[in-house]
């Protein structure tokens, strides 16, 4: 049983890095992400808000040198943005390409009123220049995390997710069209050694191309893993399991691709936005961050984060493990059951 | 006598088609059985109900005797109709996986010998050929060293030189003493290979026997195709069975200097006319009223 488990580990293993588009893709996909988002969020203070400053026009009449000015010029997060024309900085704030436009010249200011960021910036305007405070200020100096090292355990999750719903749904699905499943299933092979082989070689592919992505990224980028290594990687190998799993219920019986990537489609949308892979959910819906709980990809990205950012132990991150061992066997019980060798 | 396989009155059935209908047939050890039929006839489903693909509705398959076990598939070597193989592996990787799966294993060197393989056993099995293709198929069915061989319409879509490989392979493998059934709709594949036919049409079998006896029994004679239109009132003259065939008249006669003088003497243009021995085409013509080919 054993030696046709590794017989077809080996020919499925092969037959994913020969094919140099798709292995290529599963390594260079996560990277090319991880350095886009890095470089549209490489500034450690990004601004919050954009402010439009309608430029002199020489006529000598300028109001910059008032207080209120000074002090809301010095305000940080701020982008002041200069525009020629007073028309093209109002094109541009009903655009909602900025918050407010400000006119010196006029003493005059603009805001959107649709613009939420725009009654933040009018709020901020007014209180420029005002030294009297009534409440004393504390501050904590805390080790924040940048948001490439936020962002790459949900890349990662991500990652996991497409490589193992692809790798084994859809590929299982093109098995079964081609009839290379039916001729499987004339030769000697039980469909638990078989389905077993297609599980270990793909979370076998998954969990090295995760280890790739990571030193790539680490060696572009230095972040550091602040818990162990081992439960990351085990965080990761679980949550693969889970969405092998998941593909095998969804290869079990269809021979129809287009099916089979509609389904997948229709599962991985929403647990990439609903699983805090791209940002927070807090703050949203409490129904929606109830259904982000249910959804398999959200106790890897978070037991991940858990690991990666704050040191999190396999103790610490036990329900999330609980949680995907239970739905993987949930998973993994239902696809072989259902499973069907030929298309009839 | 000792039966490696018996068939007992087995149907199969779709909505609305019986595709086979009380099948029954016996193969001793050691012989070529050819399932012979047009498309649809109910081969393939006959034999992948055999092979334990698909569960008939009723009827018995005994394999030595008893009922198919857990060995069946061990001891059986099947090659399917139509199979695609994992991409990116070699000729040789891909033998060697199936191979593998089996606990007794034929000696690879003799396997890609005898499927003539060894000149593209390193290639992508994507980038051989269709006959190449299937000698691969069959060598991945021999890989077993298998005691009975399914083989089904091995050589459909194949030229004629490669079509000619598998029938010299195969004849190597009944040289070894191997059982193998084949299907096929080549009337001229069943009387080169087999030991017995069944014809079969609309899930039935209607002949079964030795190609020869097969020919014995029921086309004595010999087949005049005219490629001319002809009156049928001649036609019917001649007392014997006749068919049109495409753009030609195909008559049966055991006594075909009658039938010749016949047409003479009605100043039939006999211009482009065949005479030829009959053989398995015409038997399925005479049984069934259609061609094999259909």
């Amino acid at each position: 049983m054993l030696y046709r488990i590794w017989t077809i580990f080996i020919a499925r293993t092969k037959e994913f890095y020969r094919d140099r588009t798709a292995f290529g893709w599963n390594v260079i996909f996560p990277l090319l992400i991880i350095i886009g988002f890095s470089v549209v969020f490489r500034s450690e203070s990004s601004p919050l808000l954009k402010v439009g400053i309608v430029a002199s026009d020489g006529s000598g009449k300028d109001n910059t040198k008032n207080t209120q000015f000074e002090e809301f010029m010095k305000l940080k997060y701020i982008d002041f943005i200069v525009f020629q024309s007073k028309d093209k900085a109002i094109d541009s704030l009903q655009k909602f390409k900025v918050d407010m436009v400000l006119d010196t010249q006029h003493n005059t200011y603009f805001i959107n009123d649709s613009s939420p960021n725009g009654y933040i910036a009018e709020k901020l305007l007014k209180g420029a220049g005002s030294n009297h405070t009534f409440f004393s200020r504390y501050s904590f100096k805390g080790q924040g995390i940048r948001y490439v090292e936020w962002l790459f355990p949900g890349i990662l999750g991500m990652n996991a997710m497409f490589n193992s719903l692809y790798g084994v749904g859809y590929v299982l699905v093109m098995y079964r069209k081609n009839g290379i499943l039916k001729r499987f299933s004339v030769a000697p092979v039980r469909p638990f050694e078989f389905l077993t082989a297609q599980i270990l070689s793909r979370m076998f592919v998954m969990l090295a191309t995760t280890i790739i992505v990571y030193i790539g990224t680490f060696l572009l980028y230095g972040f550091q893993c602040k818990g162990s290594l081992l439960t990351l990687l085990l965080v990761f190998a679980l949550g693969g399991f889970c969405m092998i799993s998941l593909g095998l219920l969804i290869a079990s019986r269809s021979d129809s691709q287009e099916f089979a990537d509609g389904l997948i489609n229709i599962i991985t949308w929403p647990m990439m936005f609903l699983s805090e892979v791209w940002f927070s959910l807090e703050g949203a819906r409490p129904w929606v961050q109830k259904i982000s709980q249910l959804l398999p990809l959200t106790p890897i990205v978070e037991s991940a984060r858990m690991v990666m950012n704050e040191g999190a132990s396999l103790f610490d991150i036990r329900y999330h493990v609980l949680y995907l061992v239970a739905i993987s066997g949930i998973f993994l019980l239902a696809g072989s059951v259902l499973f069907r060798w030929d298309r009839k | 006598m000792d039966y490696i396989l018996q068939v007992h009155n087995l149907y199969k059935y779709y909505p609305g088609v019986k595709a086979v209908d009380d099948v029954s047939f016996a193969i001793p050890y050691g012989i070529c059985f050819g399932l012979l039929g047009p498309n649809g006839a109910g081969k393939t489903t006959t034999i992948e109900v055999i092979e334990g693909i698909q569960k008939p509705d009723r009827g018995t398959i005994l394999y030595k005797g008893k009922p198919r076990d857990q060995h069946f598939k061990q001891e059986v070597g099947i090659q399917l109709q139509h199979t695609e193989l994992q991409q990116y592996l070699t000729v040789k990787e891909i033998l060697l996986t199936f191979r593998n799966l089996y606990a007794r294993r034929a000696p690879l060197d003799e396997l890609v010998s005898l499927c003539y393989l060894e000149e593209i056993q390193d290639r992508d099995n994507r980038k051989i050929s269709g006959g190449q293709k299937q000698r691969l198929l069959l060598a991945i069915a021999l890989a077993n060293d298998p005691e009975l061989l399914f083989l089904d319409e091995p050589t459909t879509g194949l030229d004629p030189q490669a079509r000619r490989h598998v029938w010299d392979i195969v004849q190597s493998i009944k040289k070894k003493g191997k059982t193998v059934i084949l299907t096929t709709h080549y009337m001229e594949e069943a009387q080169t290979l087999c030991d017995v036919v069944a014809i079969m049409d609309r899930g039935k079998i209607i002949a079964m026997d030795s190609p020869v006896n097969l020919l014995n029994e029921h086309c004595r004679g010999v087949t005049i195709a005219l490629p001319s239109s002809i009156d049928e009132n001649i036609l019917h003259q001649m007392n014997c069975e006749w068919h049109k065939v495409n753009n030609t008249i195909e008559i049966y006669t055991e006594k075909p200097h009658d039938c010749l003088s016949l047409l003479i003497d009605n100043n039939v243009d006999i211009t482009g006319m065949v005479v030829r021995s009959q053989n398995l085409e015409d038997l399925f013509l005479k049984l069934t009223g259609t061609q094999l080919r259909a």
